[in-house]
């Protein structure tokens, strides 16, 4: 029992995390009442819930710092053992809920373990990647680094929950601070790239394209014999690239993932149905305007126009109720924790601490820039929560427990 | 790099994000555009105006359907205007002004551009609806007439104007409201309250469902009830005898004030002010500067009330004392007062006293007293003060009140008018003395008679006149019609008048209007009158004025009748009196003569005569 000293703990961090818990709250009371509101502690409403979810979390907070500090290092391995197991153990015991089996349902209570799993995830990276004999130079040693990523992502996507094994793509930014080679950042921006190219002016152009810039490439260079294999290689792996993109898109995809993506891209503006989230979402942003329509009193939210708005979309109801100042701060608020948490992580006498500390970062990151990119209608629809804010007790602890072993971790950084 | 690829991207997509809001919230409006327009779409259903039925429970006023086109501007799409216009029976060049007038109301909101279209137009129009985007039909109800009398009393709906949509925003385009009448008067009880429904709207402009379950929505609420005073079958029996007359009828039931008949002629039929027939109708009957069809006689004509005012000035003289009953004055074929000035009067017995004085209406008789009467002031300003606060304690010289939305006030000059006309105050008692016979400077309308002639009948009291009776079947309580309104004569002085009008029954100016098996009392009064042709002032045939109530004891109803240029007061006001009180008491007439008689005369002639151009003479 290694009791932390009140005054090592980053306040900073935890004001903005209890700022963005709060704020949550007051936009899922706006978005998930009628009429009225009989009591703020209603168990039968969302908000009442999220209420009891922000008690226990403070209760979880409260046991993270209770805990040894060494026991998240030590138990890193057996915790994320665990944690798989909960994940594969779904598709037997889970329960299915809007098409995806991603719960467990013990009576009244519901737990979503690939919220928890994310936690699990980061501790093993950092534990491995921290260990001695670890070397991200070698390619056996890059490959089981990725297998950590891999198989939660897998086991997610199973469930089906693409949405969740999208997060895990984060890690790669650890990974890459602790020395992985970049050809991998590299490799995944082009893929990006050449996958929106692909979509928006398909594949054979894509091939002629990189033809005409290895050949301008090839002329203009003078060591012609030395680059020829390599601009060769170049375009067959972007022709490929493209090709099982497309195929991929046409063939794997289902046509829901297909119309997110043509959405986004503009190339169906006004597709019945499908765009309707994204499509009322924006409405309720732009309807906020510069200060909002006041707590409560949006008309899209009060119309239930976002579907999904106090879970995925409770970002509408900010940018409606609370207009551009309270969006930016939202914004800013999110930013600042990112920032504060890598520059703590960077700080870390011990490789675990900043390794974790990146991932969480990372992790937290990405949830932000998919959730907001899809409620403002710059990315495909993907259904994960926005952190600290989204209705639900899962996603709630799971994000808490994330950043608080990171902020127990820093609080006992001279304790090494 | 390693070290701050991260944090590059979180300022990056920190900035992207805030770009983003920044275009979505506050440079591109057009979002905030969609959210008003897109999101509710709402759909009024109009109620049922309440029902309106007489004092028996007869259905007077019920409704019909109708149906109204309106089309919101930007939703309109080309369409075959011919046959637009040859379906719905209008002209291009209206249609392109109802656009416009449109296009200024609001490019958004439903413009009804043709109001009211029967059920088989209706039919026509339906099966080609759907190539006329932009155009939307609205059901409403309309009024369906079971009387064609009454028109006066009832009012009439019409759409709203554009004024008073400007001015009040809970109405709509083609909301109907009350004008005139009970319809106007009890609006707000008679039109209900419209129904409300939510629709969520798609980026199409389609309802995808209702607006967050219908919780929201509401049902329309039927309009309330009336149940009026009005007797029906008298209304339209008064309306019978009027007709080829002009004037008033104004039945009142003494004990509670309730208005059995409001008659006025010439009237029309209720049913030519519905729908789209309303606004020709109605212009053509508004030009008629002659007949005035539209004009209420009942509560607006104001006319010097004649003789019948006699009685009440009977009453101020007996309350203060300058007269009793017994007193005689005599008569010389009038009463001569002063430098050869003399009223005249007809012949009969003299002296006379009170009873008698009424009963052959001896104007030298009430000049005497009337004069008595303003003397007893030390002067004559105080006399008239006087006098004017008895005739004020029975309603007459100001609104009465009633629940009708137009009236007269009349006229009761004051001291100060007496005054103001005659410099240095130099006027005395004997000045003022045509209002001792109903003439000079008083002034009444046909209800403030009938509601004076009500108090009598009570010795002394009234209640304030109304029209409506129950109101969702719950009897009306507002004081204003409830609490009794003493005159300040008391009640002992009245016995000896309403002898007097009694006789004139029995062997008075009325003598040849009696009733058998009711006991009639009444007053005739003959109103002198001009008129103004070509700028000059010329008198007509006097109006013919008749009081009445019955039976003496108990009396259920009390009456005024105006005869525009009918002569004397028992010639037409007071046969059409006895044919009222007989035709109320007993249901049916049984003094065919009189009913003959009346229904076979026409003034007409005498209407025409003084516009003929020719010379012509009057009182014949």
């Amino acid at each position: 029992m290694a009791k932390s000293n009140i005054t090592s703990i980053d306040w900073l961090t935890v004001l903005i995390y209890v700022l963005l818990v709060g704020f949550g709250w007051v936009n899922i009371i706006s978005s998930s009442m009628g009429n009225s509101i009989d009591s703020f502690f209603d168990m039968s409403e969302p908000y009442g819930k999220q209420a009891l979810w922000i008690g226990l979390g403070f209760v979880l907070i409260v046991l993270i710092f209770a805990t040894e500090t060494r026991f998240y290092e030590r138990f890193s391995g057996v915790i994320f053992v665990i944690s798989m197991v909960s994940l594969a153990g779904l598709h037997v015991f889970g329960k299915t809920i809007s098409g995806a089996t991603s719960w467990y349902v013990f009576g009244p209570i519901s737990l979503q373990p690939s919220e928890f799993a994310k936690v699990a995830t980061a501790l093993a990276l950092a534990m491995y990647v921290s260990d001695l004999q670890t070397n991200l130079k070698r390619a056996k040693d890059q490959l089981k680094a990725f297998l950590i990523l891999l198989i939660p992502a897998f086991l997610v996507l199973t469930q089906p929950d693409a949405g969740s094994a999208i997060i895990y793509a984060a890690l790669i930014f650890p990974l890459y601070r602790e020395g992985v080679n970049s050809i991998y950042i590299l490799l995944g921006f082009s893929t990006i790239i050449v996958f929106v190219l692909t979509l928006v002016i398909g594949s054979t152009y894509i091939v002629l394209l990189a033809i005409a810039l290895a050949i301008g490439i090839y002329i203009y260079n003078k060591k012609k014999k030395k680059i020829i294999r390599k601009l060769l290689l170049g375009v067959v792996l972007i022709s490929a690239l493209s090709f099982s993109v497309d195929f991929v898109f046409h063939n794997i995809f289902k046509q829901h993932h297909r119309d997110r993506f043509n959405i986004v891209l503009g190339k169906e503006v006004d597709a019945k149905g499908i765009g309707y989230n994204t499509n009322q979402s924006e409405i309720a942003i732009g309807n906020g305007g510069w200060l909002g329509k006041g707590w409560t009193k949006g008309t899209q939210t009060k119309g239930n126009f976002v579907p999904e708005q106090h879970t995925d979309y409770i970002f509408s109801t900010v940018g409606e109720e609370w207009g551009f100042m309270g969006s930016f701060f939202v914004i800013v608020l999110f930013s600042v924790l990112f920032l504060r948490i890598i520059y703590l992580a960077e700080r870390q006498k011990r490789q675990f601490n900043r390794v974790y500390g990146y991932s969480v970062a990372s992790i937290i990151f990405m949830h932000f820039f998919v959730n907001i990119g899809m409620v403002t209608g710059v990315l495909p629809t993907v259904g994960i929560p926005l952190p600290f804010f989204s209705y639900g007790g899962s996603g709630l602890w799971g994000f808490t427990m994330l950043l608080f072993v990171f902020i127990k971790l820093d609080a006992d950084r001279m304790k090494a | 790099m390693r070290r701050i690829l991260l944090v590059i991207l979180i300022v990056l997509v920190g900035v992207g994000f805030t770009a983003r809001l920044f275009y979505l919230q506050v440079i591109n409006d057009s979002y905030a555009n969609l959210s008003k327009n897109n999101a509710v779409k709402v759909k009024y259903e109009i109620p049922q105006r309440g029902y309106i039925f007489d004092r028996n429970g007869k259905l007077l006023v019920a409704n019909q359907p109708s149906y109204d086109v309106s089309v919101i501007i930007k939703d309109l799409k080309p369409f075959d205007t011919t046959e637009f216009c040859s379906l719905l029976k209008i002209s291009k060049e209206r249609l392109i002004k109802q656009f416009k007038k449109a296009r200024n109301y609001s490019v958004r909101l439903p413009y009804v551009v043709v109001p009211q279209l029967t059920k088989s137009e209706y039919a026509y129009l339906q099966e080609k609806m759907y190539k006329y985007e932009g155009f939307y039909i609205q059901k409403r109800s309309l009024r369906d007439y079971n009387t064609k009398s009454a028109a006066n009393v009832l009012g009439y709906i019409s759409e709203v104007n554009d004024a008073t949509l400007r001015r009040n925003p809970k109405f709509k385009s083609g909301d109907l409201i009350g004008l005139q009448g009970v319809e106007q008067q009890y609006d707000s009880i008679l039109r209900g309250v419209k129904g409300v429904k939510y629709f969520q709207k798609d980026r199409f402009n389609r309802e995808i469902g209702s607006y967050k379950e219908a919780k929201f929505d509401t049902l329309a609420v039927k309009g309330e009830d009336l149940k009026l005073t009005i007797d029906v079958n008298l209304q339209e029996y008064g309306e019978l005898l009027m007709q080829n007359k002009r004037g008033g009828i104004v039945a009142l039931e003494p004990s509670s004030g309730e208005i059995l008949a409001l008659v006025t002629a010439p009237s029309y039929d209720p049913d030519l002010l519905v729908g789209r027939k309303r606004s020709p109708n109605f212009t053509k009957m508004h030009y008629d500067s002659l007949a005035k069809p539209l004009f209420d006689r009942g509560l607006l004509a104001q006319y010097p009330p004649g003789s019948p005012f006699k009685t009440i000035n009977a009453l101020i003289a007996l309350q203060e004392n300058v007269i009793t009953k017994e007193d005689k004055f005599y008569c010389y074929h009038g009463y001569s007062y002063g430098r050869g000035r003399k009223m005249g009067c007809h012949s009969h017995s003299s002296p006379v006293r009170l009873k008698d004085g009424i009963a052959f209406s001896c104007n030298a008789y009430f000049a005497q007293i009337y004069r008595k009467t303003i003397e007893k002031g030390r002067t004559p300003q105080l006399g008239i003060t006087t006098w004017r606060n008895h005739l004020k304690s029975f309603g007459l010289g100001d609104y009465l009140g009633y629940d009708l939305p137009i009236g007269g006030p009349g006229k009761i000059p004051t001291a100060n008018y007496y005054d103001r006309i005659y410099p240095n105050k130099s006027w005395k008692g004997v000045t003022t003395l045509s209002n001792a016979i109903g003439q000079g400077e008083v002034i009444t309308t046909p209800i403030q008679l009938a509601n004076m002639t009500a108090a009598i009948a009570n010795r002394g009291f009234f209640y304030t006149p109304h029209i409506v009776k129950e109101i969702n079947n719950k009897v009306v309580t507002d004081p204003q019609f409830t609490v009794r309104k003493n005159t300040t004569i008391d009640p002992v002085h009245f016995e000896p008048v309403v002898d007097g009008m009694e006789q004139v029954f029995t062997k008075g100016t009325a003598y040849f209007l009696k009733v058998p098996g009711i006991n009639i009392c009444g007053k005739t009064g003959t109103s002198e009158n001009f008129t103004r042709i070509d700028g000059k002032r010329i008198q007509l045939t006097d109006h013919s004025i008749f009081i009445a109530f019955a039976p003496k004891e108990n009396p259920k109803i009390a009456l005024a009748v105006f005869v525009e240029n009918g002569y004397w007061g028992a010639r037409y006001a007071g046969r059409i009196s006895s044919l009222m009180i007989e035709k109320y008491l007993k249901g049916t007439v049984t003094v065919k003569p009189i009913e003959d008689w009346v229904l076979s005369h026409s003034l007409q002639d005498e209407y025409d005569k003084p516009y003929s151009g020719k010379p012509f003479k009057i009182n014949q």
